[in-house]
């Protein structure tokens, strides 16, 4: 068999694998993809992981198409026989051509990637001068501070009166910026349906910005180790209606009435005094 | 056999041995944890006797660390237990015996009691919502449940104040009772949220992190 | 000056043997040491150290000292400080008083100044920690079983999966150089040792010391920060990070030393006709490999030695709140921390490019193309750190940069995989054991590649960041593509190192489980991480249980073909020994056309090379051998 055969069957062969499996990629795993569609930024990210599965899946195939073709085309038959093969040392035009194809694909991958995370965020902390700020929908903005301390967290509503709570709930169609800062180690909010990741770290304000669509129950879980119970650090959001935000926000004023009077004033970040006494 | 065989099937055997020990060793340092306490049956629910010390016992394996102890009410029998076995959807009263003095709470927030029947605490005989925060001394939460109770520290002036567990009703002591409902069966754990960890960074290490001392399961069953 | 051997000295037999500068020296001033520095570091009794080590029942000061010292004193027991006693005292330079032939296992427990017996000390050291640390895996899958029941207390998971972390990253990091290169680098060069013989002997004394100090921590109750160690988490730990601290402490410098050493050796101690264009790649692979290991260790060190003050003597470079960073750690480590993991790789490269053109009988394709992608990978390495901080709440505007650079090492990476695949075409494919493994780097290095780009992709990598996504993507290229490599290399070059065949039949079995097994067990992570399992827990949503178990079970086999392995080695190199020819492979790189053992000095006559070893397939009159038959005049 001369050349152009063998290549042109393994062409062929991945053509034919890549215009099965992408589209089964992009349609049927495509919607099942994380995190959800719950938010606007978690619908960015299933956009985003579903363009970089249907890219990824034509690479993959094509390695494995041809390792699967020359390990059963160029098979050595008769091992008990030592026969070398071609003395082949290189291809410059297929060395020219991957290079090409490669640089185009990776160089699409990441200006892609930096669109999608310049449009909105992502939901991922941006640190304490954020780049990208999604734009406000009819609900407003609301802004809580996530307090991260071994082994809770606890949501500040600093526009609530500092308010302080162990439970969350955010008010749907609404803008909300998560003000993530730690106390003690460093965590990392993670919460998962709101497709929203942001490191706590002492001393420092990591601003991650999510906007809420409909009634939403979210899982928040820490994502950094931070000591004996980090697997232990999680808890359950919600995502409720405008309305009942508002009752539910004022009811929580009441209840932790006695705690916010011993509150420090609301501060982006908070240096605990150290110890005080001895042994 | 020949001589390099026997040499062979030694070492073997002796290697076996050494590694059959090393292994027992590492295992039982592995599954080391405290035991379990179950909270007495009562008319209204169950029952649940606490304690903080200072320090623990003096034949303990950190005999200068905070810790928790578990108290049987009848015999004033110390146990260092942190693992309580509490029966399911039941209204369970606890009440903490803490002979140690104040840290201050590094998060003011703990300072108010949540989770509890009635949103309060009775410190020795009053009830109340919360405490100064910088008179907490420990705290006892369950997370998972939003239970979270501080505990007020012995006053700094204290006449006689107990060093090392076991302690009694004689030293200097303040008493925080309260009753929460357990949830369904289930694994759950619970710390203290009082920097008390003397001589660690932000006193939160050693004691703070380690199961035995301020930190356990409750086994809901 | 020439090295060839001198006569073995007359030693004394029995019990008497032991007498000298060995490892029981070593090890019995070791413990001295420890005590020593134990004592001395009590001494210091300012009031605030006297205060935190009262109230916290340990002493961070002492236990440094103690390793410090016990350190010293186990490299003095081995005989490192000899010769520059000896130097300092006049006597003149000498290179070979430590080589010496005939002296059975011995001289593996010694000083020993032999390529090739440093080269089996460190196979066999590697060899048992990574089996130590894979029990340990076995260990943290048992627990994952299930989400309500801890079948180990919640600290000592944490050391666990520390210490499964810790001593994989920290041993395997020498795992393919330590033992191969050390061998096969001078053999390749046509030099008859290393640059610095001494000091190739104390890089893995070293790493030995390093390891027994990591096992300490158990003794001091543990280390919860994984093998990341990050700060302030590892300062406001009890006394076990301090064995984190000193195990990584030595293993950088470890590191660093070996790098060191390996690039001046492939610089400076090319023979004849050894030409930038006749290096063989896995030289190239090491030498890319020595250059990270040397610019980045220390790094390492540098940060540890920071921690260890914020330990001992209250410094605050990590603690916020009393001037310090918890992002100064982070940065730190992940400068040294991306580079280490393309020293996990670029060794298991070069491998799997040596041997595919063997087993394909061709030469290798595109050797140009695979230089320039080992020196892309390593160049662009030093720049992609950030990726490991994406959601930290660093700079935005540092993101899109790393997000670039990170994509953009995937390119050089890519050259590696079409030089393994051009090398395939047309050719004559034998699927040995050692080729089954390279074809399975292949495999299991795809699926940890395509992650990495998923993960380099921030909307991406918001969810996937801390998560079980991320365990399964490094375990691809690490353990699917290192250890791959690692065990291609061994089923490749034992019998040339030991002299001995290894059993085929169980090799493949040993193959095809661990490539199934290993498949089955991280395959599923992606999906968990993809469900939102986070890192490093101890319980998870029950909803994820029938995932774990069937990734705990799959983890059980692998344990199980690794012990298939263990027999087989056992067996074939204790027990049965059935020699090996010569040149089992009919490879035509110049380590094969030596005999089997080899002679203490290697080559009789340091050979002059007139091509590169992938002559396959090219006519035979020109290609005459390197080394002339015994007797010749080449």
């Amino acid at each position: 068999m001369d050349e152009t055969n063998h290549f042109r069957r393994v062409v062929l062969l991945w053509l034919l694998a890549t215009v099965i499996m992408t589209p089964i990629v992009i349609f049927v795993f495509g919607p099942g993809l994380p995190p959800g569609n719950g938010t606007v930024e978690a619908s960015g990210q299933v956009t985003d992981n579903t363009v970089l599965l249907a890219t990824a899946t034509p690479v993959a195939l094509g390695v494995l198409v041809y390792l699967g073709y020359v390990l059963w085309a160029f098979r050595e038959r008769t091992p008990e026989v030592v026969l070398d093969g071609p003395p082949i040392r290189g291809n410059s035009s297929v060395q020219f051509w991957w290079l090409i194809v490669t640089t185009t694909l990776v160089l699409f991958l990441a200006g892609y990637g930096t669109i999608r995370m310049l449009a909105d965020g992502s939901g991922g902390g941006q640190g304490p001068n954020p780049l990208a700020v999604p734009a406000t929908p009819a609900g407003g903005k609301l802004v809580v501070q996530v307090v991260a301390q071994q082994w809770q967290f606890n949501y500040r509503f600093p526009g609530y009166g500092g308010v302080e709570t162990n439970q969350v709930e955010l008010p749907a169609n609404t803008l909300v910026q998560f003000n993530v800062t730690s106390l003690d180690v460093i965590h990392s909010f993670w919460a998962y349906q709101l497709g929203v990741k942001a490191d706590a770290n002492p001393g420092v304000n990591n601003v991650a910005y999510v906007t809420t669509k409909g009634p939403l129950t979210f899982q928040v879980r820490c994502a950094e180790l931070c000591g004996v119970w980090h697997g232990y650090m999680f808890g359950t959001g919600y995502v409720v209606s405008r309305a009942r935000f508002a009752a539910w926000i004022a009811q929580q004023r009441v209840k932790f009435a006695p705690a916010t009077k011993q509150l420090p004033p609301y501060s982006k970040t908070y240096f605990p005094q150290a110890l005080r006494r001895a042994g | 056999m020949t001589g390099a065989g026997k040499r062979i099937v030694g070492i073997t055997i002796a290697t076996a041995i050494v590694c059959v020990v090393i292994g027992l060793y590492i295992g039982l340092y592995l599954v080391n944890v405290p035991g379990s306490v179950a909270a007495t049956q009562t008319a209204t629910g169950a029952q649940l006797y606490l304690a903080t010390v200072p320090s623990a016992a003096l034949n303990d394996s950190h005999p200068t660390w905070v810790s928790y102890y578990a108290v049987n009410a009848s015999s004033q029998d110390w146990q260092h237990k942190t693992t309580y076995v509490l029966p399911a959807n039941t209204l369970v009263h606890v009440t903490i015996f803490n002979y140690d003095s104040a840290s201050g709470l590094r998060n003011p927030w703990f300072g108010q009691a949540t989770g509890t029947v009635g949103g309060v605490i009775t410190l020795n005989g009053k009830q109340a919502p919360a405490i100064n925060n910088v008179d907490a001394s420990h705290v006892f939460s369950i997370p998972q449940i939003g239970l979270s109770v501080p505990l007020l520290g012995v006053s700094a002036t204290a006449k006689n104040p107990c060093s090392n567990a076991p302690c009694s009703l004689s030293n200097d002591h303040t008493v925080t009772s309260f009753t929460f409902r357990t949830p369904g069966k289930g694994l759950y754990r619970w710390q203290c949220f009082v920097p008390c960890a003397a001589g660690f960074i932000a006193g939160f290490g050693g004691p703070m992190q380690t199961v035995g001392y301020m930190d356990g399961f409750i086994k809901v069953v | 000056m020439s090295a060839i051997a001198v006569p073995a000295t007359a030693r004394p037999t029995g019990w008497r043997k032991l007498i000298g500068f060995n490892m029981l020296t070593g090890i019995l001033l070791g413990i001295g040491g420890w005590f020593l520095g134990y004592w001395i570091g009590g001494r210091f009794t300012g009031v605030n150290i006297a205060y935190y080590s009262k109230t916290a029942g340990q002493n961070d000061i002492s236990i440094m000292l103690g390793y410090l010292l016990g350190v010293v004193g186990f490299l003095v027991g081995l005989g490192f400080a000899n010769y520059p006693l000896k130097r300092m005292l006049g006597h003149p330079p000498s290179l070979a008083e430590q080589e010496s032939e005939g002296e059975g296992l011995y001289k593996y427990f010694t000083l020993s100044t032999d390529h090739k017996v440093v080269a089996k000390q460190y196979m066999v050291g590697i060899g048992l920690f990574f089996f130590v640390a894979g029990l340990n895996a076995m260990l943290i899958r048992t627990e994952l079983l299930q989400p309500n029941v801890h079948v180990f207390g919640a600290n000592q998971y944490l050391t666990l999966v520390g210490m499964h972390g810790s001593m994989m990253m920290g041993t395997m990091t020498s795992g393919l150089l330590g033992p191969f290169a050390t061998f096969l680098v001078p053999l390749m060069i046509g030099s008859r040792r290393m640059a610095f013989s001494r000091v190739s002997a104390f890089t893995f004394w070293l790493l030995m010391a390093g390891e027994v100090i990591l096992l300490t921590t158990i003794f001091f109750g543990g280390f919860q920060t994984g093998w990341t160690g990050y700060q302030p988490l590892g300062a406001q730990g009890t006394a076990g990070y301090d064995a984190y601290i000193g195990f990584f402490a030595l293993v950088g410098l470890s590191m660093t030393l070996f790098g060191f050493n390996l690039v001046v050796t492939i610089t400076t101690m090319r023979s004849p006709g050894m030409t930038w264009t006749r290096l063989p790649i896995f030289v190239w692979g090491a030498l890319t490999t020595a250059w990270l290991m040397v610019l980045a260790a220390p790094m390492l060190i540098a940060a540890l030695l920071m921690a260890a003050s914020d330990r001992t003597v209250q410094t605050a470079f990590y603690i916020p709140g009393q001037g310090g960073s918890a992002y100064l750690f982070q940065n730190l480590f992940w400068v040294f921390g991306h580079p280490e993991v393309y020293i996990l790789a670029l060794p298991g490269m070069g491998i799997v490019l040596e041997l595919i053109p063997v087993f394909s009988r061709k030469p290798l394709w595109g050797y140009r193309l695979a230089v320039a992608g080992m020196l892309g990978i390593a160049f662009l390495s030093f720049f992609v750190w950030q990726h490991h901080l994406f959601v930290s709440g660093i700079n935005a505007d540092l993101r899109p940069f790393y997000m670039l650079s990170t994509e953009l090492i995937s390119l050089p990476t890519g050259f590696i995989f079409l030089c393994a695949m051009g090398t395939l075409w047309r050719g004559r494919i034998r699927l040995t054991v050692p080729m089954l493994f390279c074809l399975g780097w292949i495999f299991n290095f795809l699926w940890g590649g395509i992650s990495g780009v998923f993960n380099s992709d921030v909307p991406s990598d918001v969810t996937t960041h801390g998560s079980f996504f991320v365990m399964a993507h490094f375990h691809y290229t690490i353990m699917g593509g290192l250890i791959f490599a690692f065990f291609a290399a061994i089923y490749y070059w034992v019998p040339k190192m030991y002299g001995w065949k290894l059993n085929e039949r169980l090799a493949k079995i040993h193959f095809w489980t661990l490539f199934i097994a290993f498949n089955s067990t991280f395959a599923p992570l992606f999906a968990l991480g993809f469900m939102g399992m986070p890192r490093r827990v101890v319980t998870y949503n029950p909803a994820w249980q029938g995932l774990n178990i069937w990734v705990s079970v799959s983890a059980y086999f692998i344990g199980l073909s690794m012990l298939v392995f263990l027999f087989n080695v056992v067996w074939s190199l204790a027990i049965k020994r059935e020699p090996a020819p010569a040149n089992p492979w009919h490879a035509k790189s110049i380590e094969w056309e030596l005999p089997t053992p080899l002679p203490v000095h290697d080559f009789d006559r340091i050979p002059v090379f007139d091509h590169d070893p992938y002559p396959y397939g090219e006519p035979a009159p020109t290609r005459a051998p390197v080394i002339a038959p015994a007797g010749g005049t080449a």
